[in-house]
């Protein structure tokens, strides 16, 4: 079966400054990969380049077997942005139903109304995500962790075969992380292939499967067992990210 | 006295094209504020200064030209955007400098069309045409239609651009019919208003109804209510207390604003 997304000898610089250097990666049905890295590693850029909000300057991304440039079926990847929550604006007028049913758009054509069965789905999400109770609050007036598992809701809406969250807990408290890092380890049990990037391998080894390290070039890529016995990574992510426990 | 000028042709022409205008301006404001893109209106008003400068310094027709002028400038302030990473606002003022500038050194060079560029700048509702008219009444329908066709993509759009842009959404085309839209309310409404005020109908009643809605559909018509009544009541005001139309206008809807403010601080106290 091909890959659900395969990366091949991937270059991208912002100006003078190459920021991903010949990259090769390959995501599966089912895996659930944290890509790690410092800052500044270029993380958040190669997930730009997987969603197509980027394009490559050299080299080959293809996801479900299409080029992503001609890839049309955005649907298929749900993704929460970094710092969700930080740009959520307070006095913006949506719902928190509302904030879910964006996930359906890419979905449907045009004209893009919403029928009895759309809001049927978006409830389904909220339920998956344990805040069915709060579709008709405002987003504004949730906590970090409630407005997180809305984006995540707003993500999976439309039953994406990927979800990729980029520094999803950043602004979160330690236990509404715990609770979060669950939720998307049962989506993943549930047949959901999950990529996350983040700086913080020691609450997300839990359930992830694959670790990739990211300093510019891919440093590592392997299971989850492999990573952490491998004292080498330490010079690239960084001594404190290693804190490594399965719980 | 008062009531006979609702009598009056050009009194109701005026409220009829004042109304629309009014809707227009208060549904495309309200994505306008919510996208940190407020200025964009007054900014397209200075280029559509110097669109009805260059207009009359050749003796054309002002009304395509302003238009043309403000449409590309819409245009390019998105692009500069986009390609050179700059802020909104800086695009924005970028273009509504240059704008004013052009507008001045024609008006300073041909000297005999001071007086016309003049009602431009500060509208005559009370003598508007029957391409005001009809282009108010159409502008409105064109705002509404994109509203009921686009609903969900513009919230969407405006309020994570990010992630619709991840979804494969449009956001480019959806951004320019925005644009376009307002640079159309702007040229409409720089005889209706004037240049200098048509800002005020686009950003005060929106910015008045989210202080009080909690929807957005809520506050799209609380906003569009709220720019009626300020036209309404403003022309009233006018002949009343003998003002200047477009300035009773937008003093209306800034006292709204207050008076909305206000509400809001009485019923979270």
């Amino acid at each position: 079966m091909a890959p659900l997304i395969s990366i091949k000898n991937l270059y991208f610089s912002y100006g003078e400054q190459l920021v991903l250097e010949n990259i090769n990666l390959e995501v599966n049905r089912g895996d659930f990969l944290a890509i790690l890295g410092p800052n500044g590693s270029g993380k958040t850029t190669l997930i730009k380049l997987i969603l197509g909000l980027l394009k490559p300057q050299k080299g080959e991304i293809r996801l479900f077997g299409q080029p992503s440039a001609t890839f049309k079926e955005r649907w298929r990847i749900g993704y929460v942005p970094q710092r969700a929550i930080a740009r959520v604006d307070p006095v913006f007028p949506v719902s928190v139903a509302e904030v879910v049913s964006f996930g359906l758009l890419p979905k449907k054509s045009f004209p893009r109304f919403m029928k009895a069965s759309d809001w049927e789905a978006v409830r389904e999400a909220l339920r998956q995500v344990e805040m069915e109770a709060y579709g008709r609050r405002k987003l504004s007036q949730l906590s970090g962790g409630q407005q997180q598992r809305v984006f995540i809701a707003r993500a999976i809406v439309a039953q994406p075969e990927v979800l990729i969250l980029d520094e999803p807990t950043t602004g979160v408290d330690v236990t509404t992380q715990e609770r979060f890092y669950d939720l998307l380890g049962l989506l993943n049990q549930k047949g959901l292939t999950i990529i996350i990037v983040t700086h913080d391998i020691g609450i997300v080894n839990k359930h992830v499967k694959q670790v990739a390290c990211l300093n510019r070039r891919l440093v590592y890529h392997g299971t989850h067992e492999e990573f952490c016995s491998s004292p080498r990574l330490k010079e690239y992510v960084g001594e404190h990210h290693l804190v490594i426990h399965r719980h | 006295m008062f009531w006979d000028f609702w009598q009056y042709n050009f009194f109701l022409r005026a409220l009829v094209a004042g109304f629309f205008l009014a809707v227009a301006a208060a549904i495309l404001g309200l994505y306008l504020i919510l996208r940190k893109d407020a200025m964009l209106g007054h900014g397209l008003t200075h280029i559509a200064f110097a669109g009805v400068a260059v207009a009359l310094f050749f003796d054309v027709v002002p009304f395509p030209v302003a238009l043309l002028a403000a449409g590309l400038a819409a245009f390019f302030i998105l692009k500069i955007r986009e390609k050179a990473g700059l802020y909104g606002d800086t695009a924005v003022a970028i273009f509504s400098s240059l704008g004013m500038a052009v507008g001045i050194i024609l008006a300073s060079v041909a000297k005999d069309f001071n007086v016309n560029l003049l009602s431009f700048l500060f509208g005559n509702i009370l003598a508007i045409r029957d391409i005001e008219l009809y282009g108010a009444i159409l502008l409105a329908f064109g705002v509404i239609g994109t509203l009921i066709f686009f609903y969900h993509e513009l919230i969407y759009v405006t309020f994570d651009e990010e992630s619709a842009r991840a979804a494969g959404l449009a956001v480019d085309r959806l951004d320019a019919l925005l644009a376009l839209l307002t640079a159309i309310t702007v040229v409409i409404g720089m005889k209706i208003v004037g240049l200098l005020l048509v800002s005020a109908l686009l950003v005060i009643p929106g910015a008045a109804a989210l202080q009080l809605a909690g929807s957005f559909k809520k506050c799209t018509l609380l906003a569009v209510v709220l720019g009626a009544v300020s036209v309404v009541g403003g022309l009233n005001l006018a002949i009343i207390l003998n003002w200047p139309a477009s300035g009773a206008i937008v003093v209306t809807s800034g006292g709204i604003f207050l008076l909305v403010a206000a509400l809001k601080r009485l019923r979270s106290a």
